[in-house]
């Protein structure tokens, strides 16, 4: 359980007869056993990724609602999706939706696969290089079709 | 090889009967999420990789779109399915950070309220929109809304 310092809680052996183990006191937090690991990172980019993209949901599902109010209403909201500026943020969030898809695929070749679980280096370098292959499939099409005119 | 247990005599919860909605959960992370890679990347390629891309959206657009019950299918599984996935996430961080009960039941009721809001809303628009609305100017329109 992160946050947990090790050591706090020795049973209490009966003084004087065991030699109680010395604990010196932690310089970090203690107890985040992977702290730096590239699985922590995945962890904390798929919670960022993932929050990212349900705060996109919710704004997506609203403006595509505008087809129900009117044509005009509906091209007005989508016409801002088309300008630079959202077409970087385009960039951003797709990479966001590789990234959480392809790291959210290898937890489940973890959980369901002893093999998966033997490999999950190997598994996240090969979601590195996926994620890079999709970001080169897309960006350069994308970026081509919001600057051009 | 010794294990070392913090509390062995700490009092732990026993769940007794009952559907173990955690697992669940856990088990719809999964699945929709196998769902979700098909269903999302086949969204972003039709709309963002086909022709001209994020230019060619408009009313005409998503209008030929959703009146091909496909699509509507497609769409619909695809608002289900992601914002369930999105707001179960949501709840799990939460559960992590929001230790303070008031605002932990805030946040999940916003959450909550968000989703079936949304999950309404989504549905009604995807299967009662018009794609020819009566009134609205013909270059706007799908081009099959002029055809007869």
């Amino acid at each position: 359980m992160p946050g947990k310092s090790v050591g706090t809680a020795v049973p209490s052996a009966p003084r004087g007869k065991y030699s109680l183990p010395k604990f010196s006191k932690p310089k970090a937090p203690a107890g985040i056993v992977y702290r730096g690991d590239p699985g922590m990172w995945s962890w904390v980019l798929h919670r960022i990724t993932g929050v990212a993209i349900f705060f996109f949901l919710l704004v997506h599902i609203l403006d595509t609602a505008l087809v129900r109010v009117s044509p005009e209403a509906y091209n007005a909201v989508i016409g801002t999706y088309k300008n630079p500026i959202m077409g970087l943020g385009e960039v951003a969030l797709v990479a966001a939706i590789g990234l959480h898809a392809l790291n959210g695929l290898r937890i489940i070749l973890i959980d369901f696969w002893a093999w998966g679980t033997k490999h999950q280096k190997l598994l996240q370098w090969i979601v590195i290089i996926l994620w890079i292959v999709l970001l080169v499939g897309f960006v350069p099409r994308h970026l081509i079709n919001v600057f051009s005119e | 090889m010794t294990v070392s247990i913090e509390t062995p005599r700490a009092p732990r919860t026993v769940r007794r009967g009952g559907i173990n909605w955690e697992k669940w959960g856990w088990i719809y992370m999964r699945v929709s999420g196998v769902a979700l890679v098909v269903l999302i990347f086949g969204h972003l390629f039709v709309n963002l990789m086909i022709g001209d891309g994020v230019k060619a959206l408009d009313f005409a657009f998503v209008g030929g779109k959703l009146s091909n019950p496909f699509w509507q299918w497609w769409d619909t599984l695809l608002l289900w399915l992601a914002l369930i996935h999105g707001a179960n996430g949501m709840r799990t961080i939460t559960n992590d950070y929001a230790r303070n009960n008031l605002v932990n039941l805030i946040l999940k009721g916003a959450i909550l309220a968000a989703t079936i809001v949304l999950l309404i809303l989504g549905t009604l628009v995807i299967f009662t929109f018009d794609p020819c609305p009566a009134g609205a100017a013909a270059n706007l329109l799908p081009t099959f809304c002029s055809a007869g």
